[in-house]
């Protein structure tokens, strides 16, 4: 039971969708960009700089076929066959294993572009937390980056340590959210950083009698906590997105909006395929210079 | 751009910062560093769009670089550190 | 003159009764929730040992993360501090001292008095204490006092990329799925771990004789992993490398009690 709430968590929905509104042939290029990362993997199609069609899968990032799988889904309601493709980028965590890229790109440079275009220009902050990661990127009104972390070494705030914890406590994932909320009242986050020794400060604290809920609020808050100290170091500057699987997690997000002191950006696009939007409109500008495919 | 390179973990953060508007390319650093932290590649992988020549962290490096750093900055009487020594445009800072 | 010095850590309490300079009675228990339940424990067990009862003390020496919870003690001892006594006591030739314990790291320089010259710490991560090999061994699915050994059989090196102790659990699941031999796991885990500390003990530089303590000395394949990546022919280990502490608590509150 656990094990399938993650799923549905972690790995999003599954999810294809076309533009009705545009004909790829009237394009003068179609570029692609692949986002393959730990858990799940996006294909955006771009006429000339517009979505044309997506698809969003669950997948590993070690499987060439992730990549594959991924554009195949994108383009199952489309009528385009794939060598009228002129560019294709590979972007993210598995962004090697892109067999049909013609080149890769960073997902820190994707991801700002991808935001820019979902969220708009005036996104300025944009706060990625994956299952085994967190970005925070500053970006100018282009969507190129300014300044930007990375912290993929540590589990401690990621998607993984709160796997740990909904295992720990056997909450589904699903629930953590909203179960932390229902405490009579929000107790001190839970100290220590680090996610092996959170857990047996979290055993300590079980067994001194609290609820699972207020555990669950402690971790969270300390979630929140860390995820905030990260921000802090690139700056945090108004407007602000919030992007990656804990974006759903009410828990920590709705934590971590009373320390930023602002309202995260909404969008109409499913925030999950920015990066393969970033990517897919850096191939539009390589083609534009005269870059693309020769 | 500030690239910021490194992590943070319970121990505390251990991050290069490496200012892209700063740094030439001239590759000073990648020859000063005893641990091969850096290489410098064509473009700055993070600005796709802008092809100059620019030092950044090497991959394999970046999860350990409090480790790898480790001999540089030893506990007591640390000396210049050998890559901002070495850095003429002064692009280069530790947050450790 | 009877000391008592007392190590409240993170995972276990140890107390020792010294007389004179010999270890006369020791107590070791889990540290659990409530520190000062533990602290008491282990004084009432090592005061047992000795045949002696607490107010024969002339001093209690304290230390340790949970150094608050002596209430007992007139001496506090900083944690540093204890560790070169403890060192100087065991081995007077030692200079550099690793102390790899369930929660923290650290390596100190110390002189021939037994004083501290520099020292460096690992804490607050597991991927740099004994917690890293015990969260392995979990995934491993092997006991703790066994793991040592199955790495001494492997001759293959492998490496174990993974510099946190949460995702390095999942690549040990992941390379036992890939039928990777579990000895060559083992070695893995504890080079893994030995270079980390090594780079640590690199910072405060590496002179002879080298001593280890803390409980981690007991795991063999650390200790030849550590000998190999620091280059030395000699790694000195007193018999109760756990109660390191605590015994340098209590040279030093032999030393400065009044
Ligand atoms: S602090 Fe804990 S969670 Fe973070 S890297 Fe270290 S072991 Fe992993
Ligand atoms: S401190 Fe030393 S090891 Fe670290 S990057 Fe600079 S030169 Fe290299």
């Amino acid at each position: 039971m656990a094990e399938e709430q993650k799923r549905e968590f972690w790995r999003w929905l599954e999810s294809n969708w076309v533009n009705p509104d545009i004909n790829w042939r009237n394009a003068q290029y179609v570029t692609v960009g692949i986002d393959v990362g730990s858990v799940s993997s996006q294909a955006v199609v771009m006429a000339d700089g517009q979505i044309f069609a997506y698809g969003n899968m669950r997948t590993g990032s070690d499987s060439p076929n992730s990549a594959t799988n991924a554009l195949k889904f994108a383009l199952e309601k489309a009528d385009l066959p794939e060598d009228k493709i002129n560019y294709l980028i590979g972007t993210g965590y598995g962004r090697v294993n892109v067999p049909m890229a013609d080149r890769t790109v960073t997902e820190i440079a994707c991801h700002a572009r991808g935001a820019n275009f979902i969220y708009g220009p005036e996104v300025r902050t944009v706060l990625d937390v994956g299952g085994q990661d967190i970005k925070v990127i500053r970006c100018d009104a282009k969507g190129k980056v300014t300044n930007f972390l990375m912290n993929d070494k540590c589990a401690a705030g990621t998607g993984r340590g709160m796997e740990v914890f909904s295992d720990l406590l056997s909450v589904p994932i699903g629930e953590v959210g909203e179960r932390s909320f229902e405490v009579d009242r929000e107790p001190p986050p839970v100290s220590s950083t680090c996610v092996v020794y959170a857990k047996s400060e979290a055993t300590g604290l079980l067994r001194k009698g609290w609820k699972t809920n207020e555990v669950l609020a402690a971790y969270c808050a300390a979630m929140a906590e860390r995820i905030f100290s990260l921000m802090e170091r690139v700056g945090v500057e108004p407007e602000f997105a919030i992007t990656g699987g804990m974006a759903k997690n009410r828990g920590v997000i709705d934590r971590l909006k009373k320390k930023v002191g602002l309202e995260p950006m909404k969008t109409k696009w499913d925030s999950q395929i920015a990066g393969a939007v970033g990517a897919a409109l850096f191939g539009y500008a390589l083609c534009q210079k005269g870059k693309g495919r020769k | 751009m500030l690239a910021n390179y490194g992590y943070s973990d319970g121990s505390g953060n251990y991050f290069i910062t490496i200012d892209t508007d700063m740094c030439n390319g001239c590759g000073d650093c990648v020859e000063a560093c005893p641990a091969r932290v850096f290489e410098v590649v064509d473009e700055n992988p993070h600005d796709p769009m802008n092809e100059e020549p620019v030092a950044i962290v090497v991959a394999d490096k970046k999860k350990k670089l409090k480790y790898e750093c480790g001999p540089c900055k030893p506990a007591s009487d640390r000396p210049p550190l050998p890559c901002m020594e070495a850095c003429k445009a002064g692009a280069i800072s530790h947050s450790w | 003159m009877i000391i008592a010095g007392i190590d409240c850590g993170a995972k276990n309490t140890k107390t020792v009764i010294m007389k004179d300079g010999q270890i006369i009675g020791k107590g070791i228990v889990p540290t659990g929730f409530e520190q000062s339940r533990a602290v008491n424990e282990s004084l009432k067990i090592a005061l047992k040992e000795a045949g002696i009862t607490k107010d024969q003390l002339n001093h209690i020496g304290g230390t340790g993360s949970g150094a608050k919870a002596i209430t007992d003690a007139d001496v506090k001892v900083n944690d540093i501090k204890a560790i070169a006594a403890a060192a100087n006591y065991f081995f007077p030739n030692s200079r550099t001292v690793a102390d790899v314990g369930a929660e923290e790291g650290r390596a100190v320089k110390v002189n021939a008095q037994g004083d501290v010259e520099d020292f460096a710490i690992n804490a607050k991560c597991a991927a740099g204490a004994g917690a890293f090999i015990e969260a392995m061994a979990r995934a491993l699915e092997t006991p703790l006092t066994e793991i040592g050994q199955l790495a001494l059989t492997s001759t293959n090196p492998i490496p174990l990329n993974s510099q946190c102790a949460i995702f390095a659990e999942s690549e040990v699941v992941g390379l036992i799925h890939a039928k990777t031999d579990k000895q060559d796991i083992s070695r893995a885990i504890h080079d893994a771990m030995a270079s980390r500390i090594v780079s640590m003990i690199r910072r405060i530089g590496v002179n002879p004789d080298v001593v280890m303590v803390g409980g981690v000395a007991y795991n063999p394949a650390f200790v030849a992993a550590l000998k190999r990546e620091l280059n030395v022919d000699q790694i000195y280990i007193p018999e109760q490398p756990e109660l390191a502490a605590a015994v340098g608590a209590a040279v030093v509150a032999a030393q400065e009690g009044n």
